[in-house]
Formats: C-alpha cells, structure tokens, sequence
C-alpha cells in the first residue's frame, strides 16, 4: 500500500467519503442528506477493502448501505410533514456545536501529528481473505460478546418494533 | 474528521433522524480507526496447525460497533416515529418538554 497509486486511490476515495459526510451535515433537504450518506458509506467500504478488511467492507456495504440506509430513508418518509425542502435546519445552538466539533478536530490533529512514532510503522498484514481469521477470534476469545451482541441484537428490533407500533391498551 | 463532521451534526441539526445520520458518521469513524490500527500496528500472527493467521482484534471491535449501531438506529427511529406520532414534529427544540 506504500506505492504511490495506492495513496491515489485512498486519497480519492477518503475524499469522496469525507465530501459526502459533508454534503450530509450541509445539505437543505434531509433526502438529500439521506442518499450522500448511502454515499459515505460506500466510501467507507471502499476504504475497509483498501485496508484489507474485504470482509469488513462487504458487512458494511449489507449492513449500512443496505439495511441501514433503508431504514433511515423510511424513518425520513413517515416523518417528513410538508415539502421536502429546508427540512433538515440548524438548531439554536449550531454555533456551539461548530465550534465544539473544531476544538476536537484541532485536539485529534495535535495527539495525531505529534505522536509521529506510530504514523509509518507497519507494513500491513498480507492479503487474503479474513474471514476465517475473523470468525477465529469471534468463536473463541470473543464468544460472550458475541452472543451478548446477538441478544442485544435481538432485544432491540423487538423493543423498535414495540415502539413503533404501539401497545394496544395503551391509548 | 468524518467524527467531526458527526460531531458537528449531532450538536447542531435540527431533525431527530439527522441527529442519527451525524451519529452514524461518527460510528464510522472510529470503525474506520479501529481498522486501520489493526492494520497498520497490532501486526500480529498465531500459529494453527502450521498455517499463518492474522490476529484481527480490531475487525472484531468494528464488528460489534456495527451491530449495536444497527440496534442503535432500530431503536432510535423507532422512538423519532412515536414522538411525531404524538406530536407531529421531530424538532428536537421543540421537545423540551417532560411530561405530556
């Protein structure tokens, strides 16, 4: 990844992702938001597989850019009253969220841009896929966060579901 | 700076699900971190019956931030739909109140 065609490559597509994220905190209209944030997360992806991650990146482009990005999209539809544009405003205190946002950028820079040590070291672990290595870790060391996560999982689309659709006798 | 961005949209939108959206950005980011750092610092490999296998501690960390983001965001539009269903808005100014 050293090469400087791979920088190219990562160059462009960290900035494909980080402009739509942009576009998603920037944009008037929230349908719009929603579709650059598809965007981001297919950039994100991208940038999994450059990382070597090829199993991380396809979860990813399931789990958000298919799963997640629907319900957003349906989430934006139920509650959209009115036209669709200037729907996705500012509150009245985006001035402070501005300037809390900037203070953490310019504190990660500072913690990132000093520690030079860990800022080459490595050379990344070689190709192949990681499924088998992932699924290793994830049924041995890591097998009770795993079924906690599964539970989780489960107790919380039965809870939206409830949310969602209301108990009967409660209105 | 895509953890920024999120930042930056949790504290300022003024839509409930844009709130989620910027929380999701912020989920990506540090998934993305967590990758990278597995890649590029804990470099590790074991030894199973003599084959090479990769360590991936942070694939693992990534997976499971995914997962409670995908319960997070269920539960999270859930609760924007019933609030503009008792209120017929999803502006998070308007909801200061603590009881109906």
């Amino acid at each position: 990844m050293g090469n400087i065609g791979g920088g190219l490559v990562f160059l462009v597509f960290a900035l494909v992702t980080v402009f739509s994220a942009y576009l998603v905190i920037s944009s008037r209209n929230i349908i719009h938001s929603a579709l650059f944030l598809i965007l981001t997360f297919i950039g994100v992806a991208a940038l999994y597989a450059m990382l070597d991650a090829d199993f991380l990146a396809m979860v990813q482009l399931l789990v958000y850019a298919g799963a997640i990005s629907i319900m957003v999209v349906f989430g934006v539809m139920l509650t959209l009253r009115g036209g669709p544009e200037n729907s996705n405003g500012d509150t009245r205190n985006a001035i402070g969220g501005a300037i809390a946002a900037l203070l953490t950028f310019v504190v990660l820079g500072m913690v990132i841009f000093t520690n030079s040590a860990w800022l080459t070291t490595g050379t990344g672990i070689s190709g192949g896929s990681t499924v088998s290595d992932v699924s290793w870790l994830l049924l041995t060391k890591y097998v009770v966060p795993f079924e906690v996560a599964a539970v989780l999982l489960l107790v919380a689309m039965v809870g939206a579901i409830i949310l969602a659709k209301g108990v009967d006798d409660s209105k | 700076m895509l953890f920024c961005f999120g930042l930056y949209g949790v504290l300022a939108k003024k839509n409930a699900i844009a709130v989620l959206m910027s929380l999701e950005l912020m989920l990506n980011a540090v998934n993305i971190n967590l990758v990278a750092f597995n890649h590029f610092l804990y470099n590790q490999t074991y030894d199973f019956n003599g084959v090479k296998h990769a360590i991936l501690t942070g694939h693992v960390s990534a997976l499971f931030v995914i997962v409670v983001a995908a319960a997070e965001v269920a539960v999270g539009l859930a609760l924007v739909i019933t609030i503009y269903r008792n209120r017929l808005s999803t502006d998070i100014d308007e909801l200061d109140w603590l009881k109906w």
